[in-house]
């Protein structure tokens, strides 16, 4: 199964990112992108709720979507 | 192969689309997952009006310690899906101890560096930073403990020769809510420790 490698990969991705200390604010929101890009692939694989009932998955992604572009926002506006 | 792609590939056809655990339950995880939604929203408007303030507070922590909590998190979290799966087909979930002892492993890690934090004189009252950091990681660690509660009754489960349809569901749900403190996880841990 590709999800749990593609989430280790993309952890230590963000740590690199993280911990190089770059104060960017690209950097910072690439790391947040894929922190919501890893809670998107543990939702819908090991919550399973890409088999969910229309109304349940589509809660989640819109979760996921609020959640990111609101951090975003926060990140680039603030 | 793109992940979209992917999930199109596996996706359960309608008819056979299925609510992994009680119905109620998600009101419950969707709820709480909106409620730290709120709290991640918090630490970036700290992050953005005090930036300096947040800099420096964040030198105070672990991010070894952090990348390790995650790594744990994530293994207890493929572990028990893989487990889940057994169940679901009568075998033996061995995968199951193993995602508990991560979970244990997390809160002896994040023990640590509380103890660590705080030994260097970091409390929730020297500044906003410290008050969030302890008040949603300690949040987040509470979750963890109800988590390790769940995790428990799957090996408790995993022990009988078969489930009734009323275990599979309460396995299914006992997974579900360790997969929302995982995912949390994923979201607190670049916050308080990555974003400069």
């Amino acid at each position: 199964m590709w999800v749990f490698p593609a989430l280790v990969l993309a952890t230590l991705s963000s740590w690199l990112l993280g911990v190089e200390g770059s104060t960017s604010t690209a950097i910072g929101c690439a790391v947040v992108a894929i922190a919501l890009i890893k809670v998107r692939l543990v939702g819908l694989h090991f919550m399973e709720l890409r088999n969910a009932p229309a109304a349940l998955r589509v809660a989640f992604e819109i979760y996921v979507a609020v959640t990111g572009t609101t951090l975003l926002t926060l990140y680039l506006v603030l | 192969m793109t992940a979209t792609a992917a999930e199109t590939e596996h996706s359960a056809p309608p008819h056979h689309r299925h609510i992994p655990g009680e119905p109620g339950l998600w009101i419950f995880l969707l709820g709480d997952m909106i409620m730290f939604s709120v709290f991640f929203g918090f630490i970036a408007v700290l992050h953005g009006r005090h930036p300096r303030m947040f800099r420096a507070s964040q030198q105070a922590l672990h991010p070894d310690l952090g990348l390790l909590n995650t790594l744990l998190l994530l293994t207890a979290s493929a572990l028990v899906a893989r487990g889940l799966r057994q169940l679901r087909s009568g075998r033996p979930a061995r995968t199951l101890p193993w995602a508990l002892l991560c979970a244990l492993g997390f809160a002896a890690v994040k023990g640590c560096e509380y103890a660590l934090v705080i030994r260097d004189g970091h409390t929730p009252s020297s500044n906003d930073f410290f008050m969030y950091y302890f008040v949603f990681t300690g949040i987040h660690l509470a979750h963890l403990t109800i988590g390790i509660g769940a995790l428990t009754v799957l090996v408790v489960l995993s022990r009988r020769r078969a489930l009734s349809p009323g275990h599979l569901l309460v396995a299914e749900g006992a997974a579900a809510y360790w997969h929302m403190v995982d995912l949390l996880w994923l979201v607190l841990f670049p916050l308080f420790y990555l974003v400069a």
